[in-house]
Formats: structure tokens, sequence, C-alpha cells
């Protein structure tokens, strides 16, 4: 202590020390097997996102803006069956709308859903109906997508177009609900509805986890206060869960922007943009690669590889978004 | 009077502790007319399973007195506090028996609305414990949305309890910032006014300081001599000098292995200068426990 004085009396703070430790072999050992685990997922999707640029990149520099902004997939070739790079055309404005559209959708069924499944798993069901039912949505996660899309081509699309009838007789006068000419089938809605039930299992999962967690001296804090079982969730499990919930839906957004099979089996994909989420006409970048991909020549390879880059953008960009939203919110409830 | 007991008992411990127990209740009783009782604890046993952990508490808690729970940890003081507000049903394979009357009413009969029994009954916890996703005001006023009560006017009522939880000079100029921010002696100040936001009767607090430190501690104690004016307290406490402070009556439990049991109860004057059962002399002496 009055050494400190002394010697900041005198101005002779000393330099900051450089605190090192020396790792041990066994460390060092560890730390680059986990280190080259971190970086080889990294590696993977650096690989993947330069091979889809390389491939795509003639197409991009061609097309230009066109690419994400018109609806024309045209591959023109001369007599003598070479592309006719002048009149060809590639645009997917239409592809990336129907994504958007169909995973919407699919959020805004499942998230609710998921988080009063996740709620009624903790606080309400009975433990042994819990601990079933906890398996058997962890099992729904884990699904075949194509099942998925069997399940809601036979038995979802016949109930989902009453409703979707229903919905267009109540709301039609909004602009989304409107349907002319009147083809309920095979419409986004009923994909989005598939992508839902495909992306509830992750989101409930996610979901009850974090609500699980919820410190136990707040919830009795919140029932010494005479707070109902209802009135305690809102006032603690809620804001405790919420940037858990949201990872969990992102996690299911992700699932629902790149699902292929189950969206290729109930959609009509139809090149042109159709913001009428009831018709029977939509789009969908990954169910479109699958489309054309078994017969298409080598420039329009290209052409996917680059519908394939933009979906992988796509993906990147709502999941920082995600991180953002989780980021913000987080500190408050915890 | 009170010399020739202490030299009686010799000088030590018991002595002293009995003198601030005496010296507090004499000049309580004298200011506060008891206004009959409160809450009635009728032949309590509590189990965790089939562990009884609890026997045969039998106890009344007069309105406008404090009572301390004294016993070494472990012998059901927690659980016992907890039955008296129906808390203790949370934890799974908990069973009690018994009867606890509020105000002459059984408040384990079938039909009694447990919420409303809880705004009546309020509870501290042992570790500072409010919302943090919600602003001091918000904290202290949370009660009301929890419960679904309506007041005329919000801000009197925060102003109020921050004053009576002896917090209001200390945050009246940051209502509107998070409850999280405070010491950790505030926050329990602020988990007082919050329980009083609802007016409860009866406020349980199951060792409210002792995870804070001694500045603390004392406006805490201070605010627990202001409330007992107005309700019933039921504190439990491991520390000997606090329950002489702040208690009218103290009871003293104990478990030898088996259940907990009441040893013995009376006003705490009595408890800390002349013990009349030797396992209490022992306790408040600090020869176990
Ligand atoms: N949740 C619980 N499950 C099982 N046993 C418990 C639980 N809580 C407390 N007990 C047991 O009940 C007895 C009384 O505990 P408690 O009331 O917390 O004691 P105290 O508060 O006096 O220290 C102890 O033996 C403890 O082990
Ligand atoms: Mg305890």
């Amino acid at each position: 202590m009055s050494h400190a004085v002394l010697s900041a009396a005198e101005g002779a703070i000393p330099a900051k020390r450089e605190i090192t430790t020396k790792p041990r072999f066994s460390d060092r050992v560890f730390r680059a097997v986990v280190s080259s685990g971190a970086l080889s997922s990294l590696i993977i999707l650096g690989l993947i996102f330069f091979f889809l640029a390389f491939q795509g990149y003639s197409v991009l520099r061609s097309q230009g803006l066109h690419f994400i902004t018109s609806s024309n997939w045209q591959v023109v070739t001369d007599t003598a069956g070479n592309v006719d790079p002048k009149h060809t055309q590639f645009g997917i404005a239409a592809m990336l709308i129907g994504t958007f559209l169909c995973s919407l959708i699919a959020i805004i069924v499942a998230i609710p859903v998921s988080v009063l499944a996740a709620l009624f798993l903790n606080f309400y069901a009975p433990p042994v109906f819990k601990k079933i039912m906890v398996a058997v949505v962890d099992l729904m996660a884990a699904f075949p997508s194509i099942l998925f899309g069997l399940w809601g081509f036979f038995v979802l699309m016949p109930s989902a177009e009453y409703w979707a009838k229903l919905i267009h007789h109540f709301f039609g006068f909004i602009p989304v609900f409107q349907v002319d000419p009147p083809i309920f089938t095979r419409s986004p809605f009923v994909a989005g509805l598939v992508l839902a039930v495909m992306i509830i299992p992750i989101i409930t999962s996610v979901s009850r986890e974090v609500f699980s967690q919820t410190p136990l001296d707040r919830i009795q804090a919140a029932y010494a206060l005479g707070a109902t079982r209802w009135s305690m969730i809102r006032a603690v499990v809620l804001p405790y869960g919420r940037s858990g919930v949201v990872g969990g839906a992102m996690l299911g957004l992700g699932r629902a922007l790149g699902e292929t099979v189950a969206v290729y089996t109930v959609l009509n994909i139809v090149y042109q943009v159709n913001w009428h989420v009831l018709l029977g006409a939509g789009g969908n970048v990954a169910s479109m690669i699958l489309l054309k991909f078994g017969e298409a020549g080598p420039q329009e390879i290209k052409a996917l590889m680059a519908a394939g880059l933009v979906l992988f953008l796509l993906t990147l960009l709502v999941n920082l978004g995600a991180d953002l939203v989780v980021r913000r919110s987080g500190g408050k409830g915890r | 009077m009170s010399d020739e007991m202490t030299t009686e008992r010799g000088p030590g411990l018991v002595s002293s502790l009995g003198d601030v127990a005496r010296r507090r209740f004499e000049s309580k009783s004298v200011t506060t007319p008891v206004q009959g009782v409160g809450l009635e604890a009728r032949g309590i046993h509590a189990w965790f399973g089939d562990r009884m952990v609890l026997e045969d508490m039998s106890l009344d808690f007069w309105s406008g007195t404090v009572t301390a729970l004294i016993g070494p940890s472990g012998c059901g003081k927690s659980t016992f506090i907890r039955t008296l507000n129906r808390m203790h049903e949370f934890i799974p394979g908990a069973a009690m028996a018994g009867q606890v009357l509020l105000n002459g009413e059984d408040i384990y009969s079938s039909g009694t609305d447990v919420t409303k029994i809880r705004l009546k009954i309020g509870m501290v916890f042992q570790k500072p414990n409010p919302f943090p996703s919600m602003t001091i005001s918000e904290n202290v006023l949370a009660g009301l949305k929890l419960a679904q009560l309506k007041v005329d006017n919000k801000d009197d009522l925060l102003e109020e309890c921050l004053e009576r939880a002896g917090l209001w000079n200390e945050v009246k100029d940051r209502l509107s910032s998070y409850g999280g921010s405070l010491s950790g002696g505030q926050q329990q100040r602020l988990c007082i006014a919050r329980s009083l936001a609802v007016r409860p009767e009866v406020l349980l607090m199951d060792e409210p300081c002792s995870a804070l430190d001694p500045g603390s501690t004392l406006r805490i104690e201070e605010t627990i001599s202001h409330l007992a004016a107005s309700m019933t307290i039921i504190i439990v406490t491991h520390n000997m000098q606090q329950a002489a402070r702040v208690s009218d009556y103290t009871a003293f439990l104990l478990s030898d292995g088996g259940p907990g049991k009441m040893v013995e109860f009376g006003p705490t004057g009595e408890i800390f200068s002349r013990p009349k059962d030797i396992r209490t002399e022992n306790y408040v002496t600090g020869r176990f426990g």
C-alpha cells in the first residue's frame, strides 16, 4: 500500500506485465484437435461457397442483376444445338419470392404452435406423457423430408385446400389472399404448411430446452406473488426464453429455406412472380434446382449453380440477421 | 429483576442476547397492542417422498408481531415456512398434513384459490430474486400484473412500497433502470417492496439476509421493525443476534436425524435469557448447531 503510494508520488508507474503461461503438451494436443474440428466446418463451408461462385460466375456476369430481378428462364439454342448467349435468359425472381413466401408462412404458423407445445410439455403435461412426447418430437425432427412431402400431398393438401377456401372467402379482399383463377391445389400456402409441420419439432425442441432452464427462484418469486401459471409464464418464462425461441426459429427457417424434396412434392412451380399465397402457383429456388438438374445442359447447370449461390447467401443473411435479433433481445430477460 | 437473571446464568452470550431481546420486546409491547392471531399452524407435518421432515408443528403467529424461527440447518425451517403459503406443494413428491389457518380459515381447504392465499401471505426468499427483465418500478408492481389486480394510483403505491422497504431514497431517480443493476442488499429490499405491493397480511422471510453484507442486513432489520406494526412477520434466521434484535417471539426447531420438531416457543427475551430446554440453551449459546 505505502509502496504503491510512494511510487505513484514519484511518477514511476511500472510497465504492465505480460502474463503468459506455458501450456502443457497434452493441452496443446487437445487444442489442436478441437481447433481443427472447428476449422474443418468453416473450410467446408468456404469450399462450397467457392465452388458455387466459380461455377456460377459466368452466368451471374452475363445476366447481371437480371438474375434476381427477372423471372425468365429460357435456354435458346441455334439450329446446330449451340447455346445462343444473346437470347438465353436466366432469372430466378419468382423462385426467390416463392422461397421467401413459403418460408414466411411456415415460420408464422410454426412459431406459435411450437412455443405453445413447448410450454405445454414443460408446465402442463403429466410427467409420463411429457417423456413420451419429448421423444416423439425429437424423432420427428430427424424425420426424412420426403415423408413429410408425401404426407403433405396425400393427407394435408385436401384439408389445406378447404382452409385456403375459407381464408379466401373471409379475407379475399386482402391482395395476398386473392385467388384468380380459382386454383387452390399446390399453392405456396400448402407448401408453407408442410414446411411448418417439418420445422415445428425443431423449434419445439429448442424452445422446450430453453424454457426448462428458467431459474427456479424466479418462478417461485412469481408464484409467491399470487401468479397463476399462465401469468407466471408470461412474466418469467417467456422473457427468459425469448432469445432461445428466436434461435430455434432461425434453425427452422434455415431448414425451410433450403428444403427441396418436400416442397417439390406439394408445390406447383411456375416461372412467374406470384404474391397470392393461396393460388396454386409458386416458386422455390431449391426445388427448381432439383427440377431442372436432370435435363440441364452445361450452360444451364452453371445457372443452377448461380441459383444455389444466391440461396446460400440468402440463408447466410437470414442467420446473421437472426443473430443480431438474438443479441439485441438477449440480455434483458436473462 | 433482569440483573438477577443475568447473574444467575453468568455473563455470556445468553444474557447479552436476552437483554437485547428483552429491551426490544418491552419497548414494543408498550407501543403496539397485539391485534389477535393472524396465522395459526395446527399440527403441521411435512414429507419429501416417504421421508418425514417435519413433525407436529403447532404455532400461533400474532398480528403486529415478528416471530423468528431458529434452529440448525436441515431441521425443517424452510419447509415449515413454505407450508404456510402453500409453496411447499411445488416440490414434486412433497406432502403435508395439518392445518394452516389464516383469520380462522384453513388455507388448504378444498375450493381455496391458492393464488389468493399467496397474495395474503407474501414471501421473501434467501437469495434476492428480482425479475431481471423488468425495471425497478415494474418489479415493485409485478404482483399487480401477475395476480391481475387493479389499483387507482400506481405511482403512489410504488413510492409507498419502496418507502416502506427503505429503498425509495436510493432508487427514486432511477426507477426505470433494470432491477439487476442494484446491489444485493438493494435487490433484497426491492423484493420486499415487491411483496408489499399486493398488500399481504403476513410476510414470510426465509433467511432474507444470509446473502447480504452487514450494512444491508441492518437496513433490512430496520425495515422489518417498521413493517411489523402493520402485519404478521415470520422470519427464518441463522443469526442469533438478528433473532434477538428483530423478533418478539422465537421458535426453536431441532431434528435429531429424524423429522424436525419444535423444541421451544416463547417470547424472544425468554428464549434467549432463560430457555426452559437445555437443547435450546445449548443452541442459543452456540454450544452446538
Ligand atoms: N426438495 C427437497 N427434496 C427432498 N428433501 C428435501 C428437499 N428440501 C429439503 N429437504 C430435506 O428436508 C429437510 C429440511 O430441510 P429445510 O426445510 O430446507 O431445512 P432448513 O431450512 O431448516 O435448513 C432436510 O433434511 C432436507 O434434506
Ligand atoms: Mg432453509
